[in-house]
């Protein structure tokens, strides 16, 4: 069958990343920085009732699928979006597309995808790759987290695409119809921010952006105390896995949006954007020294509460300078 | 983060051969993509949790010998599975598969579910039934 020339480019994040992928094959530039920025990734919740594999849930960014839109929607790109009811439909459907030249984006399990190393197979259903060609019954994958293209066979891929859970991605594939070849980021970008740092802001729940940091803080002051010494050691390696996990370019995407800043400063001619990525990198330094911390409270197991207290004021920290951060942000 | 604080503490939990893109400021302040080979904290945390794994898939295996639960909680354990997520695959409900848990119901399974769980854990019936 055919083989399409697929510009693979390398990625933190694997959504963002086929984002980038995506429409710079269809001739429209974008970094992934700047995907990530437009369709306002970063984020912070900590969700203590959302619990995965009797883990409370934390995240540092924006629930999947919603940079995706977000980007579209702001850069004025149609995507042609298909679930389906059963894998024989999905894989015909998904065949038919690339067979027609057009490289498909895709939501599948991170468990079935045999490329990645077993110590990463968590059963994570929200990962997104881009299948651009099939030859000799393999499929042509730009997994953009990975460092080159690779294959995947057509029963693993299946499984991938059609794993149950939540959220089950029911062979999700997409791909672009119309996209725009030149497109002014200046008003995204604003849209991006300006959306950004309401959730970071002004969400009125604890859970959510900065107040967010402050709850999980209050929360892992009380781990050894509350859960015992066994499972405040898995909590807290579980916020260390989303800060710092294959995906997120460092401190918990931080760093990806101070990338994003740095580069919008130059397009807008805002010099202060520049700055202001200065100071996320100097928050980001934080959350790195967080998890440093974090880490070895883990390793040593040794529960006393002056560690977590000492984790709580490090987050608290974190907080305080995303807080000022944000507000700087939110007046440019 | 700096380009030269990138961490590359590598371990063999990524088989050595995988890098993931982290992003750094280089000497004149511009942010950079630089491929890292992992971080201690990360390394401790993902450790972690497999142990956490192997615990778990250790212990009901103790307990599926001594006849206490059936194989389909170990092959749960073995496939990182949760009740719900193990549910939803056979489609069952989850007092169901609870039930399927008990070796007396176990042995009293139709083929037909026996391939269900054999299917949604990857393995054969024969594996399904005689646990290695």
């Amino acid at each position: 069958m055919n083989n399409h020339q697929f510009r693979h480019t390398q990625t933190a994040h694997c959504e963002s990343g086929v984002i980038s992928n995506l429409l710079g094959h269809h001739g429209l530039k974008i970094s992934e920085p700047m995907a990530f920025g437009i369709g306002a990734g970063i984020f912070f919740a900590h969700l203590p009732f959302v619990k995965v594999n009797g883990v409370p849930g934390t995240t540092y960014r924006i629930w999947p699928g919603a940079i995706f839109q977000r980007v579209c929607k702001r850069l004025g790109v149609k995507m042609e979006t298909a679930k389906f009811s059963s894998p024989e439909k999905g894989m015909a459907a998904l065949d038919r597309v690339v067979a027609g030249g057009s490289p498909v984006g895709l939501l599948s399990s991170v468990y079935y995808l045999p490329y990645f190393p077993p110590s990463y197979r968590f059963h994570f259903n929200a990962h997104n790759l881009v299948v651009y060609g099939k030859r000799d019954d393999q499929y042509l994958v730009s997994d953009p987290v990975m460092d080159t293209v690779t294959e995947i066979d057509p029963d693993s891929l299946a499984q991938a695409r059609f794993a149950k859970g939540f959220p089950a991605p029911k062979g999700k594939m997409y791909y672009p119809v119309h996209v725009p070849g030149k497109a002014s980021f200046e008003k995204p970008i604003k849209e991006g921010i300006a959306q950004t740092c309401h959730y970071m802001l002004k969400i009125p729940f604890p859970m959510f952006g900065v107040k967010g940091i402050r709850f999980l803080a209050n929360r892992v002051k009380d781990y050894p105390e509350k859960v015992g010494e066994r499972k405040s050691a898995l909590y807290l390696g579980n916020v260390i896995r989303m800060q710092e996990e294959i995906g997120t370019g460092g401190a918990g995407f931080r760093f990806v949006y101070a990338a994003f800043l740095q580069e919008s400063a130059v397009l807008l001619n805002k010099p202060e954007l520049s700055r202001l990525a200065t100071e996320l990198t100097q928050a980001g330094d934080l959350w790195r020294n967080f998890a440093f911390s974090a880490g070895r409270v883990c390793k040593s197991r040794s529960a006393n509460n002056v560690s977590y207290k000492e984790l709580s004021e490090m987050l608290i920290q974190c907080a305080a300078a995303e807080e000022t951060f944000f507000k700087k942000l939110a007046k440019i | 983060m700096k380009k030269d604080e990138v961490p590359q503490d590598s371990d063999n939990l990524h088989e050595g051969s995988f890098k993931q893109i982290m992003y750094a400021v280089d000497n004149s302040g511009n942010y950079v993509q630089v491929q890292s080979s992992g971080w201690e904290p990360e390394n401790i945390a993902l450790t972690q949790a497999w142990e956490e794994v192997n615990e778990k898939v250790a212990a009901a295996k103790v307990l599926v010998q001594s006849g206490e639960i059936s194989p389909i909680a170990y092959y749960m354990e073995k496939n990182l599975m949760d009740l719900a997520l193990l549910a939803n695959y056979v489609g069952k409900f989850q007092w169901q598969v609870k039930r399927h848990m008990k070796p007396a119901v176990f042995r009293r399974l139709s083929d037909k579910m026996l391939q269900r769980y054999a299917d949604a854990f990857k393995i054969s019936k024969d594996d399904l039934l005689h646990i290695k």
